[in-house]
């Protein structure tokens, strides 16, 4: 057991997803050519302003009333000032002393070792809007280059207080926002492509102590494993150092992936001094209480509240609730069909048996292999002994991809189960006539016999015949 | 020919089709040729453009339509307001050779107004001096006598129309940059009240104070030019979305009975007599018009020259850092990125505006923010109540524009704080972002021109025109000798 307990509070930058940027209006689309999505205001051009995007303010909103913040009425933006060729007006514009919000929280389910999980609350110190930077490129020998289409994009930080205490919980905390942020749909939490990041302040003190230590700065760590690992790394690297009788330096320090380390980037004597102070160009943002409002009142469903929903009112299980929203889509496509089918339990069955593998998720859009009307329609098909369960999940693979109906797959499958008592009897009696010996050996106890003639009457009926109708039929003729 | 006339004459003869927008063009070609040379009022001109936008014009008559407000009036461009594809170098090296992608709002309404753009005029680089000796391109220099200064930033746009060169032109007014030079060459200039006319296009020098307006031969001619240019604009959140008043109906209106407050903190030490005598002798002429004159006080006067300092630096510190060598402009090959940034801004910039930059850069620094930029936003905000408080009892403020005549080039170039003190008069109105304007009332022993500054409450620049009217009607200044 260490002597030393780490104390975390993570940034994390996320992009809203608004069509256009926060203050002009190109496109924020992925992908574009270099240099396509630009314009005056957000290349810096002499002259030109920005304007705020008023949809950017909703989504923001959104975040900050996800997290439980308090909203200012009047909050100011204000300019960081710095030289970087990613940022071509040496200012980003952000927010600073009067952030639009503040003071929320997020509780996350930590897991113990031998012990049952427990639920902690974090405490938020502040959302606030800014700008995105442009993208700078080194990867052409002797010159960089630099693509402007990404600056200018919407941004919240989403600042927390230092209540994190292990890299487990900080991963945690980070999965937690991802997913909210992903289902109030203002974020598509893609860490890769950097619409979601991270950064993190690391310290640690000795078990008891209530001071903080002095905290280092791990900056843009571009997945949930590296997150992991470069706190670890973080505090290790911390504990030897006190151990050594040495003290930690207040500095920025970047992730190492190829040699799994943290290195120092820059001090703080080198920080920089970013001469903040209100943003002239923008009067203060002015949020009222009915806007408030209004954005609460078209709120998605946050994920905890959907996962207790599909347990209270679908009796769904906890781990099924859990799988059921692992995507706000997979949610929505199995709410759809459950409601079209009406038992919530079979659909949920089915979706995570057999939907959720051919289920592709990009952002915040997923594509599905069939329909919920087709999910829905297939599983009326097997309460009506149509089908059998069985049938049914051959049926689902060759629906998958086609607009074909199940009733139209089953069919042209062939598939359609007799449920003609009659025809049933028919060939029950004809199996039976055509095998004595064995219907001789059931009647002198030989049990196992029975499930020979309800195989030749299936073989017979190529499956189609319904199971139930074949087991009633053989026994009444063979008097069992 | 145009030194003939006004601005709405001009605008008459060429819509009834009396004189053509070509005919113009080449006159004002032809005394760019003759005149520009000596008083280097414009940085860029093309012919070419000229006379294409006059042959638009005449076109567009011969069509049949309505020609504008403005229909073949030349009005000459400070060179900090972005022309599409035409030079826009805010007075500075750093800009050398850059055409913008784009026009500013206010060019887009002079050409929808069917103006004629004469070209850019000669200013203080990046808008920050008051004799125009920071341009990288020369001093401009004043029609009135051409060992003068015509005054800064906007001194080439007030020499412009003072040499007949355009009947108008664009300014910016940082803390003065319009009405010192109007009051220094005898023409009328007008800050309008911050957020009335679109910054968009406007290079910002100091974001919270800079405000587009217009010079003019005349009143009616600066009210027409402030009517075109003035309105709400999507592009630029501090635009103040509210109507836009007949600025040029109310040139003609009664000011019977109106109240003018006269600050006596403006006249104090620094005050030149010629200047002082020429104003009052103009307040005694409205009073004989049926104003009433009331002393007023602007208890936080004093302080306006520090506060304008600490703010409009610290704004521009921030404002000029896009200029780093990096996207458009100026760049000095470096090895590496920072050097190529302090390479770039030492040759791009000039000595004043390294000044600046520093000042602002200091003001917001860590440690030093709370002592100077949040003191200075507190005594704005002192400043701005004087101005409430004086006109809960007068209608307008008026005042000398400047302490002197047009200062001698060279006289207070080594000597910024002198410079800087130019500006006591009207840094004030811009401050609190109420607007001012300089009309001429009179000239000094040399015959240099003196201006007085008129300032009302906010969006009511109607009053401006129609007191400023009357100050015309009792005196006009002549061309100067030699331009005629
Ligand atoms: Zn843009």
């Amino acid at each position: 057991m260490s002597r030393y307990e780490a104390v975390i509070g993570l940034e994390v930058h996320a992009q809203l997803l608004t069509r256009t940027k926060a203050f002009c209006s190109c496109a924020t689309a992925f992908g574009a050519p270099p240099n396509t999505q630009v314009c005056p205001t957000c290349l810096g051009l002499p002259g030109a302003l920005p304007v705020l995007n008023g949809k950017a303010v909703e989504l923001a909103v959104r975040t900050a009333l996800a997290l439980d913040c308090a909203v200012r009425q009047e909050s100011i933006f204000a300019r960081k000032n710095y030289f970087y060729p990613d940022l071509p007006k040496g200012y980003q514009i952000s927010q600073y002393d009067r952030p639009f919000s503040e003071h929320g929280h997020l509780d996350i389910t930590v897991e113990k070792k031998g012990a049952e999980a427990v639920t902690k609350r974090a405490g938020i110190t502040r959302v606030h809007m800014e700008e995105d930077a442009g993208k700078n490129t080194h990867d052409r020998g002797d010159v960089s280059v630099v693509d402007l289409n990404r600056s200018g994009t919407a941004l919240v930080e989403i600042v927390g207080d230092p209540d994190l205490r292990s890299a487990d919980e900080a991963v945690e905390y980070l999965k937690t926002v991802r997913e909210i942020l992903v289902f109030i749909g203002v974020n598509d939490g893609n860490l890769e492509e950097g619409s979601f990041r991270c950064d993190a302040n690391v310290s640690i003190r000795p078990v008891g102590e209530s001071k903080f230590g002095t905290r280092t700065e791990l900056k843009n760590i571009n997945s949930f494993k590296f997150v992991r690992e470069a706190i670890n790394y973080e505090i290790a690297r911390q504990e030897s150092v006190l151990e050594c009788g040495g003290k930690i330096i207040q500095e920025t320090r970047g992730w190492d992936e190829k040699a799994s380390k943290t290195f120092s980037m820059r001090s703080k004597e080198e920080a920089q001094d970013y001469r903040y102070f209100p943003e002239p160009d923008l009067p203060p943002l002015v949020i009222t209480e009915a806007f408030i409002e209004t954005v609460r009142s078209t709120m998605p469903e946050l994920p905890v509240a959907k996962r207790a929903r599909f347990v209270r009112d679908h009796k769904q299980t906890p781990y099924a609730a859990q799988v059921l929203t692992t995507h706000p889509e997979v949610a929505r496509f199995y709410e759809e069909a459950g409601a079209l089918h009406g038992d919530f339990v079979k659909v949920g069955n089915f979706v995570q048996g057999e939907v959720l593998r051919d289920v592709r998720t990009s952002g915040l859009s997923a594509t599905f292999p069939v329909t919920a009307s087709q999910v829905a329609e297939l599983l009326k098909l097997v309460d009506a002994g149509d089908i059998s369960g069985k049938q049914a999940k051959e049926v689902y693979g060759k629906m998958v991809g086609t607009s074909k109906t199940p009733r139209e797959w089953v069919s042209e499958l062939g598939m359609q189960q007799v449920t003609d008592a009659a025809a049933i009897n028919t060939v029950c009696q004809r199996v039976v006539d055509a095998n004595p010996k064995q219907a001789e050996a059931l009647k002198t106890g030989k049990v196992a016999m029975f499930g020979y003639f309800v195989g030749q009457v299936m073989k017979e009926t190529k499956g189609s015949a319904n199971p139930q109708m074949v087991n009633d039929a053989l026994k009444r003729i063979l008097g069992v | 020919m145009i030194e003939a006339f006004s601005i709405a004459e001009l605008a008459t003869k060429v819509q009834s089709g009396a004189v053509s927008a070509t005919e113009v063009a080449h006159d004002v070609i032809a005394r760019i040729e003759r005149y520009n040379g000596r008083f280097n009022a414009l940085v860029s001109v093309e012919p070419a453009r000229i006379l294409a936008q006059a042959a638009a014009v005449d076109q567009k008559r011969a069509r049949g339509e309505a020609l504008g407000a403005l229909a073949g009036v030349p009005i000459a461009i400070k060179d900090a307001i972005c022309t599409e594809g035409e030079s826009t170098t805010a007075g500075s090296k750093i800009l050398r050779g850059y055409a913008p992608p784009y026009d500013a709002t206010v060019i887009a309404k002079l050409r929808k107004a069917d103006a004629l753009l004469t070209g850019k005029t000669n200013m203080d680089e990046f808008a920050m001096g008051s004799s125009n000796e920071n341009s990288a391109y020369g001093s401009a220099k004043n029609p009135w006598d051409d060992t003068r200064t015509p005054g800064g930033s906007s001194g080439g746009s007030a020499a412009a129309v003072a040499s007949r060169m355009a009947l108008g032109a664009l300014g910016s007014d940082t803390g003065g940059s319009i009405r010192q030079p109007a009051s220094l060459t005898g023409t009328v200039g007008v800050k309008p009240t911050y957020g009335r006319v679109s910054r968009y296009g406007l290079i910002a020098f100091a974001s919270s104070l800079d405000q587009i307006g217009p010079f003019a031969t005349d009143v009616r001619g600066s009210a027409r030019l402030l009517e075109v240019i003035a309105g709400h604009d999507g592009h630029d959140a501090t635009s103040l979305n509210v109507p836009i008043d007949g600025y040029e109906l109310a040139c003609s209106a009664s000011l019977k009975g109106l109240r003018v407050g006269v600050p006596e903190e403006y006249f104090a030490e620094g005050l030149s007599p010629d200047v002082e005598g020429s104003v009052r002798a103009a307040l005694a002429r409205l009073e004989s018009d049926g104003c009433i004159i009331t002393p007023i006080k602007l208890p936080h006067t004093r302080f306006a020259v520090a506060t304008y300092y600490v703010i409009a630096t610290a704004e521009a510190s921030s404002n000029l850092a896009r200029f780093d060598g990096v996207r458009y402009g100026l760049r000095v090959a470096s090895p590496s990125l920072g050097e190529m940034y302090g390479a770039t801004r030492d040759a791009g910039f000039g000595k004043e505006v390294k000044r600046r930059i520093l000042l602002g850069t200091f003001v917001l620094s860590a440690g030093y923010y709370d002592a100077y930029y949040l003191r200075a936003q507190k005594m704005r905000t002192l400043i701005r109540r004087d101005f409430e408080e004086a006109f809960k009892k007068v209608d307008v403020i008026a005042s000398p524009t400047a302490p002197t005549t047009a200062f001698k080039l060279g006289e207070k170039a080594d000597d910024p704080l002198a410079m800087y003190l130019s500006d006591i008069y009207t840094l004030p109105a811009s401050l609190a972002g109420v607007p001012a304007l300089s009309v001429p009332c009179g000239a000094d022993q040399g015959g240099m021109p003196i201006g007085l500054q008129l300032v009302a409450p906010p969006l009511q620049e109607s009053r401006l025109f129609t007191f400023a009217s009357a100050v015309e009607r009792h005196y006009a200044p002549t061309l100067p000798t030699g331009v005629q």
